[in-house]
């Protein structure tokens, strides 16, 4: 054994840059966001719904057009269409007169979206005709169209057509009437191809020319622009996607942060209580969770009712946190009751910490990474219960636009006219899919123990 | 384990009371009178209809009757159609909802499985990167659009061959199930395929599986006998909800394709404030949803021994 003496001991130095920490602390935040710089889908999902911000606020501030508006020249146009019209007189009422004098079925004139003018010789052993419409040929199943006129009178010989004429190429077709009234097979058909017009009348109402300006019949103008196309009502498709998207997203993350913060409140209530009162605050969220979700947010809505001219917003929201906030609560309860036995609470009940500074200081900002995970989640939730109770046609109230009513109304002529299905299905994808990725990259960075699960 | 089974049916029994309950005072308290018809109703009539659906009677009697009636599976007449008995609506449409719910579920499951497990094998190769890039997107696209897009394939696929190889709606043969089951199980499916994927992930790390291709066993028997096997529990866990959720949840594709199941009938009956119908409907399929979810949790005890029922 060795002799230690004091002598043998020095004082060592302070060494401040052994200790010292080279690099910067990082919060829990900013660790976070650093993760979920690194998560490249999440980034790319984030500028979308920055983006969609952007189209949802700032949006009908350049674009003004009113989505209430019809633009009865131009219905159910897809973009891109061809907008140039000729300028031609106001309608006046013809007396079916034809000036060249031909013969079988014929147009008279050209044949305008202001008027189609028909004339035809009386067929063989008819009593009387009908006129017919239609998009494609007759064919061997006399496919005849809509009826657009019906003589009984064989000396009426002519038809103006004016209804909701579209350029583009329709078939008409003279069928013969027997005589009950009933259609027989002789029918004569008669192709043409319409032209889109407009009135100088017209266009000034429609503020497309200057009062004073000094086109002249036969002129051509540019009709109102539609980037997007417009609806079967002839309204704008990109401003009532504009709309749509404020009425779809303030259901979408409105109701989610109302119900998020309703869940949070009662989850850390009932975890914080505890005993019996956590117990039968839990049961009432089970049977809350029990009740067919669908089906209550229906009957829901109905109950709260919509009054005329109301846009029946309010009650989906109300319906929406009525149904949804237990899934938060029961997250959150679990996390309070967890965090409620780590030593660092105890540490700091043990310095004297009131119940106040407990909840506020310790237990809920550890709850707000999981709570905004949560948050992330249930957007998408809320915009397809909004898209699909509005495709229904038991959401928003017409006229008011959302994207699932707009879906609603374009599906009905998804055959001839997709584009007006297709711009708020693939909104209401794009919104869908970039909270989805944005919550997987959230959880991801912010959530420890469900890292790397994937 | 009787215990347990008689303490979840109690359960349920309140639950279902809770959901009765709920429906009774959200239906009365719809704004608007139930008998208001298109047709003017003289003050006798009206006496007479208002004594025929008990609506004479102080609201509190009205519910203690209600619970009564319910108690003996018996959900009263419907408001719209004359003398037709709610139970009878439900008898005539819910199969089809039924059947068409537990296709749904066939072919996801089947799909999740079989694409989840994919998937896993493939890890971050390029079979896994496709197929999860279509899962995402089956989870973005609405139903409704997916019904859309499919009957519009349909129309196309039927113009192109000549003849009309898959009806594009209507009921009646498998034939006329198969596209609409697809679209209703298809959210399901990428749900599942990404429960799959994660458990498959991990039980191809497990120690049992090592052991496996160590003393040699062909990968497709490892696949089948050790890892599918093994992976699939959450998903047999999360099959019994998502049964009931599909099959309460078919409204779309009942529309879409014109099919006549209870789903798109509860729809008209909103549409036309037919109470009892709307009542009845929402009644059966809380019901339903509660004692799926109890049966499959008992089911599960049996199949999983590692479940310790409580």
């Amino acid at each position: 054994m060795t002799d230690i003496h004091v002598s043998d001991f020095r004082p060592l130095q302070r060494r401040s840059d052994v200790h010292g920490i080279s690099r910067p602390s990082l919060s829990y935040w900013e660790d976070a966001w650093i993760r979920l710089k690194a998560n490249k889908r999440a980034i790319v999902s984030l500028y979308l719904v920055v983006a969609l911000l952007f189209f949802t606020l700032l949006g009908p501030l350049i674009w003004t057009v009113d989505p209430g508006l019809q633009d009865l020249d131009q219905i159910s146009q897809p973009p891109g269409t061809d907008r140039s019209a000729e300028i031609v007189a106001d309608y006046i009422a013809w007396d079916g007169v034809d000036p060249s004098a031909g013969s079988g079925a014929r147009v008279i004139d050209v044949p305008t979206t202001q008027v189609v003018r028909l004339k035809w010789d009386s067929l063989p052993g008819a009593n009387g005709h009908r006129v017919y419409r239609n998009l494609f040929p007759v064919g061997n199943e006399f496919a005849y169209g809509i009826p657009v006129g019906e003589y009984f009178d064989n000396a009426i010989d002519f038809h103006e057509d004016r209804l909701d004429l579209k350029p583009g190429r329709y078939f008409y077709s003279i069928v013969a009437l027997a005589a009950d009234g009933s259609v027989t097979q002789t029918y004569q058909t008669v192709e043409v191809d319409v032209v889109r017009v407009t009135t100088l009348s017209e266009a000034r109402e429609q503020g497309l020319i200057q009062t004073d300006s000094d086109l002249q019949i036969g002129d051509s103008i540019n009709l109102s622009a539609h980037p997007l196309g417009t609806d079967y009502l002839g309204r704008d498709m990109l401003s009532r996607l504009m709309a749509g998207a404020q009425v779809s997203l303030s259901i979408g993350i409105g109701a989610p942060l109302f119900f998020v913060f309703f869940g949070v409140v009662f989850g850390s209530v009932a975890g914080f209580i505890g005993g019996k009162v956590d117990q039968f605050m839990m049961r009432f969220a089970d049977f809350v969770v029990a009740l067919p979700f669908l089906l209550f947010m229906i009957l829901f809505k109905i109950a709260f009712g919509i009054g005329p001219g109301e846009s029946g917003i309010m009650p989906m929201l109300i319906a929406l946190v009525l149904l949804m906030w237990p899934a938060t609560a029961r997250l959150v309860r679990g996390q309070i009751l967890q965090i409620r036995e780590q030593a660092y609470v105890q540490a700091s009940q043990l310095l004297g910490a009131k119940t106040n500074y407990l909840i506020f200081r310790h237990m809920l900002p550890n709850t707000l990474g999981v709570v905004l995970v949560t948050l992330t989640f249930e957007i998408p939730k809320a915009i397809f219960v909004e898209a699909f109770l509005s495709f229904i046609g038991m959401g928003v109230a017409p006229p008011t636009p959302s994207w699932g009513s707009m879906s609603n109304e374009g599906i009905k002529t998804m055959l001839t006219t997709p584009h007006e299905l297709i711009f708020p299905a693939v909104f209401i994808s794009i919104t869908v899919l970039a909270f989805n990725l944005l919550g997987d990259g959230l959880r991801d960075a912010l959530d420890a123990r469900m890292r790397n699960q994937e | 384990m009787g215990w347990y089974i008689f303490k979840r049916l109690i359960q349920g029994i309140i639950t279902v009371w809770f959901i009765a309950t709920a429906t009774f005072f959200a239906m009365h308290s719809v704004p608007g009178d139930p008998l208001l018809n298109d047709r003017a109703v003289t003050p006798a009539i009206r006496a007479n209809l208002e004594a025929k659906y008990g609506l004479d009677q102080p609201l509190l009697t009205q519910y203690v009757i209600y619970l009564g009636n319910l108690s003996r599976g018996d959900f009263g007449i419907s408001f719209t159609q004359e003398n037709r008995q709610v139970n009878d609506i439900i008898r005539e449409h819910f199969p089809v909802s039924a059947i068409l719910g537990i296709l749904a579920v066939l072919f996801a499951a089947l799909g999740g499985v079989l694409w989840g497990s994919l998937t896993a094998l493939y890890r971050n190769r390029l079979p896994d990167y496709i197929i999860m890039f279509l899962v995402i997107l089956g989870i973005s696209v609405p139903s409704f659009v997916v019904a859309a897009l499919s009957q519009y394939s349909l129309v196309t696929l039927n113009n192109a061959v000549g003849q009309t190889l898959l009806p594009v709606a209507g009921w009646g043969t498998i034939l006329h199930m198969l596209v609409p089951a697809m679209v209703l199980g298809l959210s399901t499916m990428a749900y599942l395929t990404r429960l799959m994927r994660s458990s498959m992930l991990e039980v191809i790390n497990s120690d049992f599986v090592r052991t496996a291709k160590s003393k040699g066993l062909p990968p497709a028997r490892i696949f089948t006998r050790h890892q599918v096997r093994n992976a699939i529990l959450p998903v047999i866990t999360v099959l019994g909800p998502q049964i009931a959720v599909i099959t309460t949840g078919g409204f779309v594709v009942e529309i879409v394709f014109a099919i006549p199941g209870l789903g798109r009938f509860f729809v008209e009956a909103v549409q036309q404030l037919d109470y009892t119908v709307i009542m009845g409907t929402t009644v059966f399929y809380g019901a339903f949803l509660v004692f799926m979810v109890i049966v499959v949790d008992v089911l599960y005890g049996f199949i999983d021994p590692r479940v310790r029922l409580k």
